[in-house]
């Protein structure tokens, strides 16, 4: 289904990668490795489409995704960096609002069922700014409980997550996995998923 | 006949064409330079009303039809780079800029010079010298963002859509400004008189020509540097005998 | 375990989401929206400081003075449009959204103009009476405000894209977008000069009118693209 190929990225001046190929069909897990700055952010990123690579392509269904656009983009669900969480904002309207965002209607009591099932039971409704790292992180997590994108892009969705955290990631990825979705991701921790082969794919 | 021309657009070709055409147009900007002043200066007869004051249009007129002229072809490049999404046109868009931009002074030191004699003020308001001061902010305003983005190919992207924004924007500005000015009576310069001798006409086309041929070599000197620049790491640049000494 | 149930939403859905999401985050950080408006009345007020108390004159620079000031009051607020979203990733995520990135920038630039543009056009009148302007110049100039003002923070929008994360993104903001605001400046002050010399004012709002619509059509895609660029 993902068909990555001859792909060619560089940051300024900097080449980070080329020449690389890879394909992912439905219910593979692939982690990226390599050491910081070698072009794994980049590359998840030129997979959503935000960047346009220097040479090569990327592939969903046999179609460039340039051309694809907003049918592609609700395939596929990205989780980077940062937690695109406000402040301001309790874990229940961030939620509904991510959701709302990559074109859903999630309603209260639904939203609130996955973050308690993320381990927020008590803290719905508190503006984010009150919560911890972890916690957020938590928030953020919860779109892939609400989401039905085939393709989920996870980079490092295991900082700042505690023993518990990992193992409810775990659980949802198997799910994902079993229902034929794909996953690719990256992270420094050490990360298997039971009864899954996990495809790895190093960038130097 | 199928030519590539997307050959020409590739940096590598490019630097070696505009090498070889850079002295041609140089020498013969120079040239019609000097028949042009000479014809404007010396031929030309005294105009009856203004004096030898007049002659200086002879380098206004000339400096504000190619501070607008360069405008559009500068948003035309940026179009070009980003539908096709060629290096070259950034770079040509980017080293047209600070010429436009020079002309546009040029065009607005000239007129404050002819407004001094003729309305004893600098600065009048009328809607030629006004619109000519936008331009000069929209020529600015293009090389600042150009040069507060580090990486180079979204400098000239993001300034590429800010060129062409602004040349959308060129006509609109124009009728507001002329409007602005009817509204206010202003009053609006009048260069060219009903009788406009025939040596008047020639020293303004040979200085018009000379511009535009100064504006080629300046332009292709600055993309040649332009590529130099960028592509530093790459193995031609570094082949070519001018960088290997 | 996953939560279904969902259903997708509309355009409309998702237009109405972005505002009220804008405009709730705007009133639990009322501190911004203050600031703006203040800003733009102690600039109005200092004119007079600066040119002297006379009446006559100062009726007939107000409808400048309060353009001008509304002007650069809009440029201060651009900063924020964006910049929020894109630190705390945000705007990745409505960049990734299914539907068309230009209509949650419209719904950003609405959203925009109700927290930073309408509050100076409900504050004008009684500015306008600081500097006497009778009854009829006026409801012009409320009128011309209430036309004008999106068409800046729509402008406006296109600028806070293109500077996204630079360095002194905010002067580069004003330098790029104040010239290209020029013509609603003329249109706006211009109906006022009309009605006050007992002229119709019909062509100048009409000539704003059409400015409106294009923005409204334009910039948003052109918005959406800047961002696009911005996000490499």
């Amino acid at each position: 289904m993902l068909e990555v190929s001859n792909l060619a990225c560089s940051r300024g001046d900097h080449r980070l990668f080329y020449g690389l190929s890879f394909s992912l069909k439905p219910g593979q897990i692939m982690q990226l490795q390599g050491e910081n700055g070698s072009g794994k952010t980049t590359l998840l990123r030129a997979l959503c489409g935000f960047m346009m690579p220097d040479e090569g392509e990327v592939l969903w269904r046999s179609e460039n995704i340039r051309h694809l656009g907003e049918d592609y983009c609700s395939e596929i669900l990205y989780l980077g960096h940062l937690n695109a969480i406000k402040d301001e904002l309790s874990a229940v309207e961030n939620l509904c609002i991510s959701a709302g965002l990559s074109g859903f209607v999630l309603k209260e009591n639904d939203a609130i069922a996955a973050l308690r099932h993320m381990g927020l039971r008590g803290r719905e409704a508190l503006p984010a700014k009150v919560l911890s790292q972890g916690q957020r992180r938590r928030v953020a997590l919860a779109r892939l409980m609400v989401s039905d994108a085939k393709l989920w892009i996870l980079d490092e969705p295991l900082t700042a997550l505690d023993v518990g955290a990992v193992a409810l990631i775990q659980g949802l990825i198997a799910e994902h996995l079993e229902n034929q979705g794909m996953v690719i991701f990256t992270t420094h921790q050490p990360f298997r998923v039971a009864g899954m082969e996990m495809h790895s794919l190093s960038l130097s | 006949m199928a030519i590539n021309w997307f050959k020409y657009s590739s940096p590598t070709t490019f630097y070696g064409l505009a090498g070889k055409m850079i002295p041609w147009f140089a020498v013969s900007a120079a040239i019609l330079f000097a028949i042009g002043l000479y014809i404007g200066f010396v031929v030309a007869p005294v105009d009856a009303q203004q004096g030898e004051f007049y002659r200086i249009i002879f380098i206004h007129v000339p400096a504000s039809m190619m501070s607008m002229f360069l405008y559009m072809v500068m948003a035309a490049y940026a179009a070009l780079g980003l539908v096709f999404n060629t290096r070259l046109s950034g770079m040509m868009a980017s080293a047209l800029a600070p010429t436009g931009a020079l002309f546009t002074l040029i065009s607005l030191w000239t007129g404050a010079l002819w407004g001094k004699p003729m309305w004893g003020t600098w600065w009048m308001w009328d809607a030629r010298m006004t619109s000519e001061l936008i331009l000069l902010f929209l020529y600015l305003g293009f090389i600042a963002l150009h040069a507060s983005i580090d990486d180079s190919r979204r400098a000239d992207r993001a300034a590429a859509l800010l060129a062409i924004v602004g040349s959308v924007n060129v006509p609109i500005i124009y009728f507001s400004v002329k409007w602005w000015n009817t509204l206010h009576q202003g009053a609006t310069i009048k260069f060219t008189g009903t009788s406009m001798q025939i040596a008047m006409q020639q020293a303004m086309f040979t200085m018009l020509l000379a511009c535009w041929l100064y504006s080629i070599a300046v332009v292709l000197a600055r993309v040649r540097s332009i590529i130099l620049s960028r592509e530093r790491n790459t193995v031609w640049i570094n082949e070519l005998p001018e960088v290997k000494q | 375990m996953k939560v279904m149930g969902y259903k997708k939403s509309s355009l409309l859905q998702l237009l109405v989401l972005v505002i009220r999401r804008d405009l709730v985050l705007a009133m639990r950080r009322r501190a911004d929206v203050l600031t703006t408006l203040v800003f733009f009345v102690i600039v109005v007020s200092l004119f007079p400081l600066g040119v002297g108390p006379e009446l006559g004159m100062l009726r007939k620079m107000a409808p400048g003075v309060l353009w001008v000031a509304a002007l650069l009051a809009s440029m201060l607020s651009l900063g924020r449009l964006f910049s929020a979203d894109y630190q705390d990733g945000t705007l990745e995520q409505m960049m990734l959204a299914p539907q068309s990135l230009s209509m949650l920038v419209l719904g950003k630039m609405i959203a925009h103009w109700m927290v930073s543009g309408l509050p100076l056009v409900l504050m004008a009148p009684v500015l306008g009476l600081q500097f006497d302007m009778s009854a009829q110049p006026l409801g012009v100039l409320i009128i011309g405000l209430l036309l004008g003002t999106p068409i800046l923070s729509m402008i406006g929008a296109i600028g806070a894209a293109l500077t996204l994360g630079l360095r002194g993104g905010g002067v580069l903001l004003s330098l790029l977008v104040l010239p290209l605001c020029i013509p609603v400046l003329i249109f706006g002050t211009g109906a006022v000069e009309a009605i006050s010399s007992g002229l119709s004012v019909a062509s100048h709002l009409s000539l704003l009118g059409a400015l409106l619509v294009l923005s409204l059509v334009f910039t948003p895609l052109v918005t959406a693209q800047a961002l696009r660029i911005s996000m490499e």
